[in-house]
């Protein structure tokens, strides 16, 4: 049992559901990233999602595009980052969750990442573009180290696509909001609610729900209906918008605490 | 190297979309639908009489093929090696080998019921390629471009406008080939219920290598016709240039299962082989993972996409198609680059000997071959893909003489 199944057991036991904010590692700098994970713990968040900064991330909106771009352009390593996080795990309870490119896995290695981001203490990985068809090897690496594969269901996806990936992933499935790439939206699609819902009837595993995800208000109204939320694009942006590094912490916590309370 | 039996070069890909190692569907699970719905449809559509009598239709009457097969006879007489024949891709309506894919990708499209389509272009050849095939059939087109492009490719920037497409110039990354095809990818991520993409080479997630491939295929089965009625024979060097390598596929394709006929692509070797000087995955790179899919690329230790160099702007990516890597991996092509330099004076070269212009991407080909048909004799013939006509550079080229001029 990997420590995402520990976390949402527990969770399910208080009738709660886990709220996992998004950053972009290296943005703006690395120290910075790890005072967030930390300051993430200290509020009560569940899980943290490191996003490691990819040269052309087609899933990705204009903010997280640019936090990629400001990371890489500081010279940032996947080698740097994992530093960091291995820094931060003996401090945090919360699990921490790199999203990452194939193109950057396959690159340094499946097994030597896996093996790499287990030892520095990570607990599960999301690859954006890695479809179930190409995941067996990865899968199977994964399963040997106890390291979660997260897995997506997007709008477009089948039914019958659905249960195999229901099949195969561990930890949670992350269910992709909207048909299009991350990014804040006043409005969600109405299809979320009952697409979610099945996922959770046809399944055994956690059904956690990202993109687009901008406001307690969607806080309050999905979070009754899932295992939990992902935030990303409108984190990303305090952090992106802040400009007095001496503020960062405290004016993204403001917000993220405005989550945490509408989760209640 | 492990003896490949002759049927099974062309026999690619499998049913995942692998050539070899290579290839696959590397994409978010947004887009794996339509994918699957392209590749569906596809596959009906290529052994249905009425697709086939229509696609063949447009490409007599439309696009004006069969392309000629052309003796150049004063460049082989100036080179004093081997014949130089070209095949005229130039002579396509809108002036590339980019028209025979697009059309094909425009009826599928009415197929399966999509309304809009998208695009990149790096040359502007495909987005005028897609825009003629919109406008053709009605269909609201949007051409995503590098802004660098937009600048060294500008008559056919006027020339998508004037079609009716609308252009999205690119302004991140390095505003190439490579920056125009994440715009695109990021357009389908959100349009892709009633989008389709058509895709300009024979790159990104399955079926696109194949389909583009096959549409492309016509260039070399004409190839191989009029070789035998004009010279009673198959060449003995088949050359192309390779960007993404959609008219190196095209034109090689249908030759991979005669192993007496050599086959050469040529990559752009921009100004050396520094990173960052050129864009040749071929050469200088590594298998990985870029646009939906596993090949040779130009990347860092961390899988990070590196910024690649060539003049002209069709050739500027880096990577390229799985199937060229298959190639290459095999021993089936040998691929070898050519400098902006030597292309430049390729360029001249036919201008001035034979009164053609050619593409800058094609002026890669012209002059290889040139180096290539020198070491043989006059008995053995070089078939060169003309892949485009150079209208479109003559600004940019005579820019780029100017800058050597100053050097
Ligand atoms: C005339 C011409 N030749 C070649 C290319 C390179 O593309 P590919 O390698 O797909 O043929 C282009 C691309 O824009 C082009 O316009």
């Amino acid at each position: 049992m990997s420590k995402i199944d520990e976390l949402f057991a527990q969770l399910k036991s208080q009738n709660k559901k886990a709220l996992m904010p998004f950053i972009t590692a290296g943005d703006p700098d690395l120290e910075s990233t790890a005072k967030l994970i930390t300051a993430f713990d200290e509020l009560g968040c569940h899980i943290c999602e490191v996003g490691i900064p990819y040269s052309d991330p087609i899933a990705d909106g204009p903010i997280i595009q640019a936090s990629y771009t400001r990371a890489l352009n500081q010279g940032i390593t996947v080698d740097a980052i994992l530093q960091t996080l291995e820094s931060c795990a003996p401090r945090v309870s919360l699990p921490m969750v790199t999203m990452v490119s194939y193109a950057i896995i396959y690159r340094i290695g499946l097994q030597e990442y896996v093996r790499d981001v287990v030892q520095k203490g990570v607990s599960g990985i999301i690859v954006p573009d890695l479809p179930v068809e190409e995941a067996a090897s990865l899968a199977k690496i994964c399963r040997q180290h106890d390291l979660s594969l997260i897995q997506l269901v997007t709008p477009t996806t089948t039914r019958e696509r659905a249960k195999r990936i229901l099949e195969t992933s561990t930890g949670f499935v992350y269910y992709v909001s909207v048909t299009g790439i991350t990014g804040e939206r006043t409005a969600l699609p109405t299809d979320i609610v009952e697409n979610v819902t099945w996922l959770r009837e046809n399944g055994d595993l956690p059904v956690c729900i990202g993109f687009g995800i901008s406001e307690p208000e969607h806080v309050k109204r999905l979070s009754p209906v899932s295992d939990g939320l992902i935030v990303g694009s409108a984190i990303v942006r305090r952090v992106t918008g802040c400009e007095d590094k001496s503020q960062l912490i405290p004016e993204v916590t403001k917000f993220v605490k405005t989550l945490l309370d509408a989760m209640e | 190297m492990a003896s490949i039996s002759q049927t099974e070069f062309s026999n690619v890909p499998d049913q995942f979309g692998r050539f070899g190692d290579f290839g696959g569907r590397f994409v978010p699970e947004t887009l794996t639908h339509a994918l699957n719905q392209l590749e569906t449809e596809y596959n009906k559509s290529k052994d249905d009489p009425e697709f086939v009598a229509e696609l063949n239709s447009l490409w007599a009457d439309f696009v004006g093929r069969p392309s000629p097969l052309y003796f150049a006879k004063r460049l082989t007489e100036k080179v004093g090696g081997a014949q130089i024949w070209m095949k005229r891709e130039d002579t396509n309506h809108t002036g590339a080998h980019k028209i025979n894919n697009t059309l094909g990708q425009a009826l599928l499209t009415l197929r399966m019921g999509k309304t809009r389509v998208i695009c990149e272009t790096g040359a502007g050849q495909h987005g005028v390629a897609t825009a003629t095939a919109c406008a053709r059939f009605g269909l609201p087109c949007v051409v995503y471009m590098g802004e660098e492009d937009v600048r060294r490719q500008a008559p056919n920037v006027r020339s998508i406008k004037l079609l009716g497409a609308e252009i999205r110039p690119v302004t991140s990354g390095s505003r190439t080939l490579r920056d125009a095809i994440n715009e695109a990818m990021r357009d389908w991520m959100s349009s892709v219920n009633d989008t389709h993409y058509i895709i300009g080479s024979v790159v990104g997630p399955h079926p696109f290598p194949m389909i583009v491939r096959d549409f492309q295929s016509i260039i070399g089965q004409e190839t191989i016709t009029q070789s035998r009625a004009k010279f009673g024979r198959l060449p003995d060097t088949v050359i192309a240039c390779v960007g993404g390598g959609s008219n190196a596929a095209g034109m090689f394709y249908p030759f991979v299962d005669f192993p007496e006929v050599e086959l050469v692509g040529i990559e752009a070797g921009g100004l050396g082989s520094k990173p960052g000087q050129h864009a040749s995955p071929l050469s200088f790179g590594q298998p990985g993972v870029l646009h939906g899919s596993f090949s040779y690329v130009m990347q860092d230790n961390d899988g990070q996409t590196c910024d690649v160099h060539s003049a002209s702007a069709g050739l500027d990516y880096p990577g390229v198609g799985p199937e060229h890597s298959y190639w290459k991996d095999t021993g089936r092509v040998r691929y070898t680059d050519c400098q902006d330099g030597d292309a430049l004076a390729g360029f001249y070269e036919l201008a001035r000997t034979e009164g053609i212009l050619p593409a800058l991407e094609s002026s890669h080909a012209i002059s290889a071959a040139m180096k290539i048909a020198a070491e043989k004799s006059p008995d053995e013939i070089v078939v060169v893909c003309l892949s485009g006509r150079g209208d479109k550079d003559a600004a940019e080229i005579e820019r780029l003489q100017n800058e050597m001029a100053n050097d």
